[in-house]
């Protein structure tokens, strides 16, 4: 299953494919925030709303971590999207 | 400065805002959506229960009456905005479409943000025509734009299966519900009444590839064993131009990861749930929880979370006495119990529990 799943993108909002999230786990990124620091997933738009699951998800096949375990990446303000003008005050 | 700020004025929100404004609390209520009301203004159905929750009524009719009564209260509603960060120290930060970031102190926040779909995976899921099932149900029954002529849904809880019934009555043509468990998510009554109008629910069966370029024109779906693995030979290709996914909601607690709170992961609540007490305070002082966010359950008792903070605050800033705040929250506990029986209900009462009883 894996094998067929590799082209497939993880995290729509930076375009991070299911085969460089395995790859980045496998090289030793087993939790959710190491694995945004290498590859970038969950830094876009959305800040990791939608892939954070998929990102555990492989974490756990690939290491067995359950994904009870894995925690969401480092929040941090904004957590939404704000334009940098409407910060200057 | 102000008493109380509520963060997301949903069924939660908004319950709570009229509870404590109607005992003399200052409250801001703040929501990202050009109306309160959250998802009961998706509900286009009847809601079950008691009378007292508002049984046989639909979901919107709901909303227009919890906005009826919040018109009539002391209550600062801050719409279109988005809260982007709260501080330490109580700060929450906001901009509102149109203008600059603004911040405001509260005295107390209850985070009440709801739920996010959970994705699912696969080949083509990225393609033009392939929404969550919240998505499909807003942009039906708030928008009015119905998403898809012929639709697959992913997913037979009571979301996929409402929202299948929902998108039939709207004009769409729903080919089926397809269920990766051995057996339907959701209520009976729900699935029954989908299976009289003829639509067909096929169990242990998932999706394996959106195609079409570049919007959704088929579904290729395939039977799964007893540990979710594919059967190979048993793929079967359906003609659609919306494929749905209903897999279940998560609690929405971005603000919460930030303040560091306390999480429990409670599989029977949706994942990672912050840890409160029986009056909804989180591990930090003066911040509740209500709602979705507090762990999904459903409408109703969201509305209770949210009377239940609503109080416990008003009694704290001394609106109300202990005693009458004490027998009040007794009312509403009771209600919160109604509706957590049954085997649904069940399971997240014992989800709950887990929850509260690690913050004693």
């Amino acid at each position: 299953m894996a094998d067929k799943r590799t082209s497939i993108i993880v995290c729509r909002c930076e375009e991070i494919t299911d085969e460089e999230v395995r790859k980045a786990v496998k090289e030793g990124a087993t939790s959710v925030d190491a694995v945004k620091r290498v590859t970038r997933a969950g830094m876009g738009l959305c800040q990791s709303k939608i892939c954070y699951l998929n990102i555990a998800k492989i974490i756990h096949e690939e290491t067995g971590i359950p994904v009870s375990k894995l925690i969401p990446m480092k929040h941090r303000i904004p957590v939404r999207p704000v334009k940098i003008g409407d910060l200057d005050n | 400065m102000s008493d109380f700020v509520i963060i997301g004025a949903g069924p939660a929100g908004i319950s709570a805002a009229n509870e404590s404004a109607r005992y003399g609390v200052k409250v801001t209520l703040i929501d990202e959506n050009n109306l309160p009301g959250g998802q009961l203004f998706t509900q286009t159905h009847k809601f079950f229960g008691s009378r007292e929750h508002r049984a046989g009524v639909r979901g919107f009719q709901i909303g227009y009456d919890l906005i009826e009564e919040i018109n009539k209260l002391n209550v600062d509603v801050l719409l279109d905005t988005i809260v982007y960060g709260i501080s330490a120290d109580m700060e929450v930060k906001y901009v509102t479409e149109g203008s600059s970031a603004k911040s405001i102190t509260a005295g107390n926040i209850l985070i009440s943000t709801g739920a996010l779909e959970k994705p699912v995976v696969f080949k083509g899921w990225t393609k033009p025509g392939v929404m969550g099932a919240g998505a499909a149900q807003t942009m039906m029954n708030v928008h009015r734009v119905l998403p898809g002529r012929k639709v697959l849904m992913v997913g037979s809880g009571n979301v996929g299966l409402i929202v299948a019934y929902q998108l039939k009555q709207a004009g769409a043509d729903v080919v089926g519900i397809i269920e990766a468990m051995p057996s339907i998510g959701g209520y009976k009554v729900h699935a029954s009444k989908i299976r009289r109008i003829g639509i067909p629910i096929l169990t242990s069966c998932t999706i394996k590839e959106a195609k079409g370029s570049p919007q959704v024109s088929s579904a290729v779906i395939v039977g799964v064993d007893k540990n979710l693995r594919e059967i190979s030979g048993t793929e079967d290709e359906i003609k659609c131009d919306l494929v749905c996914i209903a897999a279940g909601l998560k609690p929405f607690d971005e603000l919460c990861w930030l303040l560091n709170l306390e999480f429990k992961y409670i599989n029977e609540l949706g994942g990672f749930v912050p840890v409160h007490n029986d009056d909804l305070e989180t591990s930090m002082k003066n911040i509740y929880i209500a709602g979705d966010a507090a762990g999904v359950e459903e409408a109703s008792t969201a509305m209770e979370e949210g009377r239940l903070v609503g109080v416990a605050v008003a009694q704290k800033l001394e609106y109300l006495s202990d005693r009458q705040a004490e027998k009040l929250k007794g009312k509403i506990n009771d209600r919160l119990k109604y509706l957590r029986l049954g085997s649904f209900g069940k399971k997240r009462a014992e989800g709950k529990k887990k929850l509260t009883s690690i913050s004693k």
